[in-house]
C-alpha cells in the first residue's frame, strides 16, 4: 500500500515520513512525528488576520500599506525568513535588493559562521542518511538533540539500522556527547558524557587534539586524563565519524578556529565529518540562497547594485545602532527572542510583520500580516540542516496567504 | 519489586506442596515468573494466622492501574514522541526492519509493539513483547534507550 507521508517542518530536521489524518481541513492525529512536529501540524486555522495599527483592514490595504512603508525607507531591514520556503526566501533576497535593505535571519547570532564555513567547504561534511547508513561514532557536542530535535536520535543518529550498520546501536554505534550539563541526551550517552565546565570547550579541543597525538592531554579544569585519552582512542578507531555541532559550542568559542584544527587533527587519524544542528525549519536554506546570491551568508546590505557584508548589518548590531529605519519581520518574534535594551529600538520604526501567529513582535507591529503555516497550509522547498533539499506540501487549506505570494504581491506593488 | 527470598520469608515454609511444587522456595519462584497467583498456596490463602502475609503478597502482585498485560506502563505526560524505543525494541525491529527499524514511519502498523501516534509512544499486540508469554526475557531496549524515563515495566 502506497502511504501518503507529509514533511514536517517543525524543526530543521524535515522528517518526511509523517502521516496525517486530517478531516474539513482541521488535523485530528498525527503519526510517527514527535511532540514538537504534532504541535506544529495542528497548528492550521482558517482565518486570516491583516491588521494595520489596531485596526482590521483587508488583504490589499495591508499590503499597500506595507508596500509604502518600504518605499518610504531609505535603509529598511528584512529579517527572519527561517521558516520560510526556499522560493519566500528567494523573493525576500530580490525585494532586499530593490529596497536597499539590510537583509539578515537569525543565525547571526546562531550558527551562520559554522554554515558559512561548510559552504565554504571548509569542513568535511556528509548527509544525515550517511549517517543512518555508516557512522559509527557521533559526538553530539554542545547540543541535545533529544529535545531540540527529538528524532534525532531515532530517525539518523544513533538507533536506526542502516545499510552498513545492520546489527544496531548496542554493538555498532557509540555516541559520545560533550556539554555543560547533563542533558537528555548526555543520559542517552550514559558512559560516554564528558561533563565540561562553561566556556571550557576551547581547552578541551586542545586537550583532545593532544591526546590525538599520544600527548598527555591537561585542561586547567584538570579534566581526568585518562577519560580524555580513552575518548582520543574511541575517536582513533572511527571508520565513520560524525561530529554534530550546537550552539554550545559555538558560543562558547571566540571563533572556529580550534574547530579547523579538531576537525584536521581527527581526520589525520580517522574519518570525521560535521553536520551543524540547525534549529529553524530552513535556516540552513537561507544561507545556502544567500551565499549563492552574495557570498555570504547572512548580514548584508544592498546598495546600487553592491553587496556590503559584516557584523554592523546583523539585526543586533543595525538595531543598536539605529542604522535601519523600518523592518520587514518574516516569521519570526524579535521581541521575545533578543535582549530588550536591542529589540526595544523596534518601536521607534515601522514595523511589518508576516507571521502565522499573533506574537510579541505582531502586536507591536505597524502592519500585521497574518500568514500561513509552512508546510501545514503551504508547500515549497526547504534544506534540511545537512543541505539536503526536501520538497514539503500542504496538509490542509486555508485562506491565509504563504510568506511566498504575500512578497510576491509586495514586490509587483513595489 | 521484590525479590523471590523475600517473597519466601512470607509463605508458610511448611513445604505442604499442595501448591504442586516441591517446596515453598520454588513456589516463591514460581510467584516472580507470575506463573502461579497467591491464590495458589491454600494454607496462605485459608489459615487465619497467614491473613496478614497473603493481604502483602496479593498487593504485591495486583496488577498496577493502567499497566498492560507485560506490565508496561507510558507515563504519557513524560513521553515527547522521540521514538527511540520504537526504533530501538527488538520485535519491532524483526516485524518491520525496513520501516522502523530503520528510523522510518512503520510500513505495517498492525503487529508493531511500539508506535507513535500524536507526539506520544502507544504500546499494542503486546503478544509480540519480548516479556510476554512462557518464554519471556526481561528486555529493557525501550527502558534504556527512553531520555525522560517515560517507559516502566511493573
Amino acid at each position: 500500500m502506497e502511504k501518503n507521508y507529509y514533511v514536517c517542518t517543525g524543526c530543521g530536521m524535515l522528517c518526511d515520513d509523517i502521516e496525517v489524518e486530517a478531516e474539513k481541513n482541521i488535523v485530528n492525529k498525527v503519526y510517527t512525528a514527535c511532540r514538537v512536529g504534532v504541535a506544529h501540524m495542528k497548528e492550521g486555522t482558517d482565518n486570516a488576520v491583516f491588521r494595520v495599527g489596531d485596526k482590521p483592514v483587508d488583504e490589499a490595504t495591508a499590503v499597500s500599506e506595507a508596500v509604502a512603508i518600504l518605499k518610504n525607507a531609505k535603509n529598511p531591514l528584512i529579517f527572519g525568513l527561517g521558516t520560510s520556503s526556499n522560493e519566500a526566501q528567494k523573493l525576500a533576497i530580490e525585494l532586499a535588493k530593490k529596497t536597499s535593505a539590510t537583509l539578515d535571519d537569525p543565525s547571526s547570532f546562531r550558527l551562520g559562521s559554522l554554515v558559512e564555513a561548510l559552504l565554504q567547504n571548509r569542513f568535511k561534511t556528509c548527509t544525515l542518511d550517511d549517517v543512518r547508513n555508516k557512522a559509527d561514532v557521533t559526538i553530539y557536542w554542545g547540543t541535545n538533540p533529544s529535545d531540540s530535535h527529538p528524532r534525532h536520535l531515532s530517525k539518523h543518529s544513533y538507533f536506526p539500522r542502516g545499510k552498513e550498520k545492520q546489527r544496531g546501536w548496542e554493538e555498532e554505534r557509540t555516541a559520545i556527547a560533550i556539554d555543560v550539563r547533563k542533558s537528555h541526551t548526555a543520559k542517552i550517552c550514559g558512559n560516554y558524557f564528558f561533563e565540561i565546565p562553561p566556556g571550557g570547550d576551547a581547552e578541551f579541543i586542545d586537550a583532545l587534539i593532544a591526546a590525538l597525538s599520544g600527548k598527555l592531554p591537561k585542561t586547567s579544569y584538570n579534566f581526568p586524563p585518562k577519560r580524555i585519552l580513552e575518548l582520543a582512542n574511541i575517536l582513533k578507531g572511527a571508520k565513520f565519524g560524525v561530529v554534530f555541532v550546537g550552539l554550545g559550542l559555538v558560543y562558547s568559542l571566540e571563533n572556529l578556529e580550534p574547530l579547523f584544527r579538531l576537525m584536521d587533527a581527527l581526520n589525520e587519524k580517522a574519518n570525521f565529518h560535521l553536520i551543524p544542528m540547525v534549529g529553524y525549519s530552513n535556516t540552513r536554506g537561507f544561507n545556502e540562497n544567500l551565499f549563492e546570491e552574495t557570498g555570504y551568508v547572512n548580514s548584508v546590505k544592498f546598495e546600487d547594485g553592491a553587496v556590503k557584508h559584516g557584523p554592523e548589518y546583523s539585526i543586533v548590531e543595525s538595531l543598536k545602532a539605529k542604522t535601519v529605519d523600518a523592518a520587514l519581520i518574516i516569521g519570526y518574534d524579535p521581541f521575545s527572542s533578543l535582549p530588550r535594551s536591542i529589540a526595544k529600538n523596534l518601536l521607534e520604526i515601522p514595523v511589518i510583520s508576516l507571521n502565522p501567529f499573533e506574537t510579541l513582535t505582531s502586536r507591536n507591529a505597524k502592519v500585521y500580516i497574518n500568514t500561513a503555516v509552512g508546510g501545514v497550509e503551504s508547500g515549497g522547498t526547504a534544506t534540511r540542516m545537512d543541505g539536503v533539499k526536501v520538497d514539503f506540501k500542504p496538509v490542509v487549506e486555508t485562506k491565509r496567504l504563504s510568506d511566498e505570494a504575500v512578497l510576491k504581491k509586495i514586490m509587483e506593488a513595489l | 519489586m521484590t525479590n523471590a527470598m523475600e517473597l519466601y520469608q512470607m509463605l508458610p515454609k511448611t513445604n505442604c506442596k499442595k501448591c504442586g511444587k516441591t517446596s515453598c522456595m520454588a513456589f516463591a519462584v514460581a510467584l516472580m515468573a507470575h506463573e502461579l497467583t497467591p491464590e495458589d498456596c491454600p494454607p496462605l490463602k485459608e489459615e487465619p494466622k497467614y491473613k496478614e502475609n497473603y493481604e502483602k503478597i496479593s498487593g504485591l502482585f495486583k496488577p498496577s492501574e493502567g499497566a498492560t498485560e507485560t506490565g508496561l506502563i507510558v507515563h504519557e505526560d513524560l513521553c515527547f514522541g522521540c521514538g527511540n524505543c520504537v526504533v530501538a525494541c527488538p520485535p519491532n525491529v524483526a516485524n518491520d526492519p525496513y520501516g522502523v527499524g530503520s528510523g522510518n514511519a512503520p510500513t505495517n502498523p498492525n503487529k508493531l509493539v511500539l508506535t507513535v501516534e500524536d507526539g506520544v509512544v502507544k504500546a499494542q499486540n503486546l503478544g509480540e513483547c519480548r516479556r510476554f508469554g512462557k518464554n519471556k526475557i526481561l528486555c529493557n531496549g525501550c527502558i534504556v534507550t527512553c531520555p525522560v524515563e517515560a517507559i516502566e515495566f511493573v
